[in-house]
């Protein structure tokens, strides 16, 4: 099957002159229809921009975003109108990216009207209630007479996600979208999404800088892991979260606190040479994790940008130097 | 680098003795709505030289005890009826009662509390090292040479290098250093316990970890004695000798870190634990709570937790609790705490040794 989605050395650079940053630098994947693809990494590893070229927010400095295989630059504006419907966002804030003095139905049957999902405006409420029986805002018809403000935070982000639903989407770039719920709902809104995977046959691109979430909403998914607007290493999830190849990957992993007190005694430490992530401003050359790797080899990591290249345990990885090398991540 | 062994008092001062006891504490702000009922009837002691962690959702007050514990707490909050002891050296105070003047030298030289490392924690136009001078003069020490010698070892202490970090402004340095800059600065006046509130929020996981580590070593190799609060189960889990579980302003169970993690006796404490996945293993599935937390204008009656509850009963929904002991050193307020222990015999979580003996397996099986 072609992808539903690929990105082709898509790089974006901000600002002018001496201020410019290259958030995302060459980022090339590709992701099938059906398919849980993971973007993980630290804040600043150019995570959320790529998510927002890829849901065609923001224009790319160079290299080319992929909808069913055509440019989205070269499409024509019945196709472009098609990728617009297809492929939708979910933003990390649901009090922000609501707007205050609209209600529910509002909110939910603009979008309707306006790409002609529905009739009429009876129609569109009928449609309204309908989805938000689907993102498990029950009873539907008390909701969608509310204010965003009259909701918590967990029912926002799923007006968050119905809004999204209203145009059929079959990609959904979801941006930390359950990074600002409490704990104890966290997991339905995960579950809500996974049943759309399945029921409307939508596929994720599902953005967060927690690992345990990851693993959870991806497990028969993939990972892909950046750091400083590269990725370094991806693969299928069950792989990379207990077979991690790169070593910033290990890192990261090793580094993440456990919500399982034996297990936090247990994880290994990775001792960095360096703690404090580079400027953008100033990137370090040839990998741009070097100065704290603990495997740096001089000479080597910083003389060229490691390629990412196939591993025989699934996905990419770009490190040269470690990439045979096995790490337990307990002890 | 050599670990500066700081000359801190431990609580032994105080025979034995917890340095701080809550007893029947309450907090209420009013607001237009009506009684905001943030904690009420908390009831719990801080041994020497222990970590806990106090966990639970947003509104369940933990937050507000913290504050409530320095007396930092805005003017509209009522704090009766209860008793904070705190005790050093033999002398007991009511931190509730103290006036400006004492409760100004119980701050930060008894008892000092660090925010999350956002900007707003420092005064954004001072210096790191005006910062500790203005905080060190408020306090009647203007020996600057003094301050100065503290400073520094407590900024090498924390893995800071105080030459690049003293003179330098809040904005100047990254959230992992202002964490670091924060907690050297909350040592500066010897305080006997240290409160810390989220301290690794919005920070990044590989920055969490040093500052995990950092903390580590205030517990274990200093005899810190320290409560942190967090929504995060992993902090509670890396760190804490003892959990409280709060919800809807009371602690609802309290017990050592494994009888919280493993063998969990409240069903909210266990909801929240079914919640949270780790990362390194096997899948495991994940519950979450039905519902939302409650408005603490507008209670339930009887459990709070009760419309969230899959053990809730008639007596539930008119009868609060209070803690009882399900375990030796281990407390929880529910009717049912036998049916969850039942629930988890036949469901076990899958955590602790027999997942980590898994993982192991897989790993030698593998290599």
């Amino acid at each position: 099957m072609a992808p539903i989605i690929e990105v082709r050395n898509l790089t974006k650079q901000f600002g002018k002159g001496k201020e410019r940053v290259t958030a995302v630098d060459s980022v090339s994947f590709a992701i099938e229809p059906g398919e849980t693809v993971c973007l993980v990494g630290e804040s600043g590893c150019g995570k959320s921009t790529t998510g927002r070229m890829v849901a065609g927010l923001l224009e790319a400095t160079s290299g080319e975003v992929l909808f069913e295989g055509k440019n989205i630059k070269q499409l024509d504006s019945a196709a472009f109108r098609r990728y617009r419907q297809t492929v939708q966002i979910i933003h990390q804030d649901p009090y922000s990216s609501l707007n205050p003095t609209q209600t529910i139905s509002q909110i939910l049957t603009a979008p309707l009207l306006r790409h002609n999902k529905v009739k009429n405006r009876v129609a569109a409420e009928a449609r309204a209630l309908e989805i938000l029986e689907v993102v498990d805002l029950t009873p539907a018809r008390d909701v969608i007479a509310k204010y965003p403000h009259q909701l918590s935070g967990g029912q926002r982000q799923r007006v968050a996600v119905a809004r999204a639903l209203t145009v059929d989407p079959k990609f959904i770039v979801a941006d930390e979208a359950v990074s600002m719920v409490d704990v104890s709902i966290r997991v339905s809104i995960l579950t809500m999404l996974a049943r759309l995977k399945k029921e409307f046959d939508v596929t994720f691109l599902f953005i967060t800088h927690d690992l345990a979430l990851a693993k959870y909403f991806a497990w028969e998914g993939r990972i892909t892991v950046m750091y400083l607007g590269r990725i370094v290493e991806d693969g299928p999830t069950q792989r990379l979260i207990n077979d991690p190849r790169h070593p910033y990957t290990q890192a990261l992993l090793s580094a993440v606190p456990e919500a399982d007190p034996e297990l936090a005694q247990h994880k290994r430490q990775i001792e960095l040479r360096g703690a404090e992530i580079p400027s953008l401003l100033a990137l370090p050359p040839g990998c741009t994790f070097h100065p704290r790797c603990p495997y740096f080899v001089p000479g080597r990591c910083d003389a060229a940008v490691p390629a990412l290249e196939a591993l025989d345990v699934g996905g990419r990885v770009a490190c040269p130097v470690r990439r045979q090398e096995r790490v337990s991540l307990l002890v | 680098m050599a670990k500066n062994k700081l000359d801190w008092q431990t609580g032994d001062a105080n025979d034995g003795r917890a340095p701080l006891s809550l007893e029947n504490v309450h907090v209420a702000y009013n607001t237009r709505r009506g009684k905001v009922r943030a904690i009420r009837g908390v009831t719990l002691d801080l041994h020497a030289g222990e970590s806990l962690a106090l966990i639970g959702e947003s509104g369940s007050g933990k937050s507000t005890l913290g504050l409530a514990i320095v007396r930092l707490l805005p003017d509209t909050a009522e704090t009766a009826p209860g008793v904070i002891t705190y005790r050093r050296n033999g002398r007991e105070v009511d931190v509730l009662q103290l006036k400006p003047g004492e409760l100004r030298e119980f701050r930060w030289s008894e008892c000092a509390m660090v925010f999350q490392a956002a900007l707003n924690a420092f005064n954004p136009v001072l210096k790191v090292w005006a910062q500790a001078l203005d905080t060190a003069k408020a306090h009647g020490w203007h020996d600057k040479d003094a301050v100065r010698r503290r400073l520094v070892e407590l900024l090498e202490f924390v893995q800071l290098d105080p030459k690049r970090v003293i003179d330098a402004y809040p904005h100047e340095l990254s959230g992992g250093m202002r964490q670091r800059v924060l907690i050297a600065l909350s040592l500066l006046l010897n305080p006997q316990i240290l409160i810390l509130d989220e301290p690794t929020t919005a920070l990044d996981i590989i920055t969490q970890r040093t500052i995990i580590k950092l903390l580590r070593e205030l517990k274990e190799d200093q005899g810190f004695t320290m409560i942190f609060i967090s929504h995060d189960l992993a902090i509670a889990a890396e760190l804490a000798d003892r959990v409280a579980t709060m919800y809807a302003g009371r602690v609802v169970e309290l017990g050592a870190s494994d009888d919280i993690f493993y063998r969990p006796r409240h069903p909210y404490t266990l909801g929240l634990i079914r919640a949270v996945p780790t990362v390194t293993g096997g899948f495991e599935q994940l519950f979450s709570i039905p519902g939302s937390p409650p408005d603490l204008v507008d209670l339930p009656k009887g459990c709070k937790f009760h419309p969230r509850c899959a053990f809730a009963t008639e007596r539930c929904k008119q009868e609060e609790p209070e803690l009882e002991e399900v375990g030796p050193g281990h407390t929880a307020a529910c009717w049912h705490w036998h049916e969850v222990e039942a629930e988890l015999r036949r469901n076990p979580l899958h955590r602790g040794a027999l997942n980590l003996t898994d993982v192991i397996a897989v790993d030698v099986e593998v290599a």
